[in-house]
């Protein structure tokens, strides 16, 4: 059983380390789908520019946030 | 399919089981070294045994799904998974926090096994057994998942995907038996560094796919976001890295 829940905990480790980062993103993917659905006149080009840069921007803020985080916390 | 078609799925699934073999290889090494390499040799292949089945039974399943659903299911764990190892990568490459150290591991992880009694049932001893059963098969899982992953968008990938890692393993057992230490110079960092680009790029394209986005250039796409993802990592860096300005000074 130990190795079981282990390997279960493992699994959702896999995807989510920062539980901010994965909330975020999977968000922003929802909300880029949502406008494509909604939105009309969106272009493709558009859509998938826009999921880049939302993803990379999270990313962005994330390990900015996690340094200075990190650093406030001390040695 | 052309090499450069395939490139893309081959290197991220070769790259990514390289640093899990790595992992996977400082834990079999510890056991064999304090606990013999039957016990080592036993619980490996169990945990291959296993991994086989665990494959043999999701690649079928997954392959029910409709195309576009899948993409959509893959390229968002894809991206959680890929931004997952970036984020760490990152953080590792601005001294934020420590570099993954396997010399470290691999005399934790013998400490451990020096402490545990040691017992024999059918041959073999049960806790070195259940220790290298447990490492190979959860860095197996992750292997498992990141062959299927990247070879979501189509069936053909699989081959050319499992190809890739078991290149890695292959290497990496040569390896380990050759040198006969824990590779702690493999730079771990930079691997995850790159593997997090790659697979993160499959996840926002996958996804994209997924949601009806038709990327311009198609599948030369996957590179333009690479590249986009590799300057934002290294802006990341450099911003992680800087100390945080005072308010007086802004």
């Amino acid at each position: 059983m130990g190795t079981l829940r282990a390997i279960l905990h493992e699994i959702i480790g896999l995807f989510v380390d920062d539980g901010s980062l994965a909330l975020a993103l999977v968000v922003w993917c929802a909300l880029v789908g949502l406008l494509m659905l909604v939105v009309s006149g969106v272009t493709m080009a558009a859509a998938g520019a826009a999921l880049l840069a939302g993803c990379v921007g999270i990313l962005l803020v994330n390990v900015v946030a996690a340094a200075r985080k990190r650093r406030g916390a001390g040695p | 399919m052309t090499w450069i078609e395939l490139a893309p799925t081959v290197s991220a699934a070769f790259l990514a089981s390289l640093v899990e073999c790595v992992e996977a290889a400082t834990i079999v090494l510890a056991v064999g070294t304090v606990r013999g390499w039957k016990s080592a040799f036993v619980g490996t292949g169990l945990a291959l045994a296993a991994l086989v089945v665990l494959v043999l039974a999701l690649g079928p399943a997954l392959s029910q799904l409709p195309e576009q659903a899948l993409q959509l299911f893959v390229g968002i764990l894809l991206l959680l998974f890929g931004m997952r190892w970036l984020r760490k990568a990152i953080l590792r490459g601005a001294g934020v926090i420590p570099l993954h150290d396997e010399e470290a591991i691999f005399k934790s992880e013998t400490a451990n096994l020096k402490l545990a009694q040691a017992t024999e049932r059918w041959g073999v001893d049960p806790i070195a057994t259940a220790t290298a059963f447990k490492g190979v098969l959860l860095e197996g899982v992750e292997v498992a998942f990141l062959v299927l992953a990247v070879a979501a968008g189509s069936p053909v990938l699989i081959g050319p995907a499992a190809l890739g890692a078991l290149a890695a393993a292959v290497l990496v057992t040569i390896a380990a038996v050759a040198i006969h230490k824990p590779l702690a110079r493999v730079p771990e960092n930079t691997l995850k560094f790159a593997v997090g680009v790659l697979i993160s790029a499959f996840g926002i394209f996958w996804t994209g796919e997924g949601m009806g986005i038709a990327w311009p250039g198609q599948d030369l796409a996957l590179i333009g976001i690479a590249v986009v993802l590799l300057g934002a990592s290294l802006l990341g860096v450099r911003l992680a890295a800087a100390p945080a300005q005072p308010m007086e000074a802004r």
